[in-house]
């Protein structure tokens, strides 16, 4: 039973009731990423306030509970922060991601975020726990241009 | 329930099926329609040839070199036999099925090529169908993105099947080339080759078959089928990766220009131009994959001994048995026939709420079930449907109903992870 480990029940939860999607308005950048390889996809949209703050993001997709879920946690983690708070968790996502199941995360930085741990010992899933993330960053750094 | 066919013996061939996987899991391989495994006589075939046989081919003037050459074309003589070609020199070694269709695809509106059955621009069509494997699909957007002709295709049918209500339309005296899959790597589907074929002789055109999918499960007979080309992979043959086959008529092939240019294809070389040797070594440039060849004739002669009719017999009772065990399983709707009139050992499916990759995920880490999962290199065919993916088990001479039963067993369990 390896595999339950990947599926842990706070992602079943998100993937069954996602959090903030549908796409809204207004915002000011909009970016679309695929996986090639599987077929998941995400539409982000990102609206900042002032002093750095996010304001909203929004988002739309399809894919497997791994890549729906992990737009479900980044978007309850991006509520009442900044870019700069929020893109910090995203490196330490990033980095706990490519680690192989070597490191277990740092849960204060993570919160939720931690649950996908498991994730990194299969290669072919991390980019489907990436991909709301690297969406996020994208559209991020367009929204400040 | 018993197929009358002794598959249990026949797993004893494959040593890779006595194995375990990490965690003391069995392996269930259901994941043939990408890849088959292979059997001891085949790895024996290549270690032989590798250790005590092994040299270059025709360029090679000494005994390693002889007996290189006779094995490599005496590889050559069976498949020629196994899929009744006329002539052994109708054989081209390529090395996958992609190859094999890109060279045909190549041949048409070169420049090099002034046989009118070739010729192509615009205004000149290219008919595939909806159902292709990317492999199928993209080497004639290339043509059609050279040349300017229109590419068109069948469209498929709720239930999987080649729709061919606008075949008179579709197929017409503007059609070069019509080139479908025999049997669909998705639906299971094989296709009325016959039907597309008469139209296709009334308006003058050529017809070439992806036979990956049929050449593994059937007795496959190019002379009987009576189409012009036919691509297979190696690998789905019970033989190794790196090798593949075209079968085209002879006067066909003298009348198409080379392919690749190298080693071993020419007849003379001058500074500014070359003349080519025939077919089937013009399109065999450079260095062949010799051990690979050597290992798909021992593939094709160990499949030849159990017979395709008796695999073909064997397979379609699993799919008999899995269509009935997986309506079964709740939520789980089947993509392509549910009859098994004119239909393979693949069987696609999605189920409800339910990512194919968490599926996938579930079967193999928990039950050793390996499946295919994703859209199978067959994107246009899923955009149709309207699912960006699928699981997809797939069925062989190896196969035997408790791997269907541990399929099912592990759907349920997904169901509940997931409920």
């Amino acid at each position: 039973m390896i595999a339950e480990s990947m599926y842990q029940e706070l992602i079943l939860e998100h993937y069954k009731h996602p959090q903030g999607r549908g796409l809204r308005d207004p915002y000011d950048a909009e970016v679309h990423h695929v996986n090639p390889t599987c077929g998941d996809e995400i539409t982000m949209r990102v609206k900042l306030g002032d002093g750095g703050k996010v304001e909203d993001v929004s988002y739309d997709g399809q894919g497997c509970s791994i890549s729906q879920a992990a737009a479900s946690v980044l978007y309850e983690l991006t509520e009442g922060s900044t870019v700069d708070e929020t893109l910090a968790v995203v490196e330490e996502f990033t980095r706990l991601m490519q680690s192989r199941g070597q490191i277990e995360g740092d849960e204060e930085v993570l919160g939720d975020a931690v649950a996908f741990a498991g994730v990194s010992k299969y290669p072919a899933r991390v980019k489907c726990a990436l991909l709301a993330w690297m969406a996020y960053k994208d559209a991020v750094m367009r929204s400040s241009k | 329930m018993t197929t009358g066919f002794d598959a249990e013996r026949i797993r004893k061939d494959f040593p890779v099926l006595s194995r375990e996987l990490p965690g003391g899991r069995p392996l269930v391989y259901l994941d043939s329609a990408n890849s088959a495994q292979k059997p001891t006589r085949v790895v024996e075939a290549m270690r032989e040839h590798m250790a005590m046989h092994y040299s270059n081919v025709g360029r090679a003037m000494h005994a390693l070199g002889a007996e290189s050459t006779e094995a490599y074309e005496a590889a050559r003589d069976k498949i020629a036999a196994f899929v009744g070609a006329p002539s052994r020199e109708e054989i081209v070694f390529t090395k996958n099925a992609s190859e094999a269709l890109n060279l045909v695809a190549y041949s048409f509106g070169n420049r090099t090529n002034d046989d009118p059955r070739f010729r192509m621009g615009p205004g000149d069509e290219i008919v595939i169908s909806e159902m292709e494997h990317h492999s199928n699909i993209v080497p004639w957007q290339m043509l059609a993105q050279r040349t300017g002709a229109t590419l068109r295709w069948f469209g498929v049918t709720d239930e999987g099947r080649l729709d061919l209500g606008n075949l008179e339309e579709l197929v017409n005296e503007r059609t070069k080339i019509v080139s479908i899959v025999h049997q669909s790597n998705v639906l299971g589907t094989v296709n009325p080759v016959e039907r597309v074929l008469a139209r296709v002789r009334q308006v003058g055109a050529l017809m070439m078959l992806d036979a990956s999918q049929s050449v593994p499960h059937q007795a496959v007979d190019v002379a009987a089928l009576g189409v012009d080309f036919l691509a297979f992979t190696g690998h789905k043959v019970v033989g190794p990766s790196g090798v593949g086959v075209l079968w085209g008529r002879g006067e066909l092939l003298d009348a198409m220009p080379p392919f690749l240019g190298g080693g071993e294809m020419i007849e003379a070389v001058w500074m500014d131009r070359s003349t080519y040797a025939p077919a089937p070594h013009k399109f065999e440039a450079g260095t062949p994959p010799i051990v690979e060849a050597v290992g798909l004739g021992a593939a094709v002669d160990y499949l030849s001994e159990i017979g395709l009719d008796a695999v073909a017999r064997h397979e379609r009772e699993l799919t008999a048995y899995a269509l009935e065990a997986l309506a079964e399983v709740p939520g789980l709707k089947v993509v392509g026939p549910r009859d098994l009139d004119m239909r393979g050992g693949t069987v696609s499916f999605t189920l409800e709420g339910i990512h194919p990759h968490d599926v996938g995920q579930i079967l193999d880490d928990d039950f050793g079930v390996a499946v295919r999962v994703g859209h199978h290199c067959a994107r246009p065919l899923h955009l149709r449907f309207g699912i960006p993916a699928t699981t997809r088990a797939s069925f062989y001479l190896y196969t035997v109903p408790a791997e269907i039963d541990a399929l099912v067993r592990g759907l349920h369990h997904v169901r509940k992870v997931f409920a």
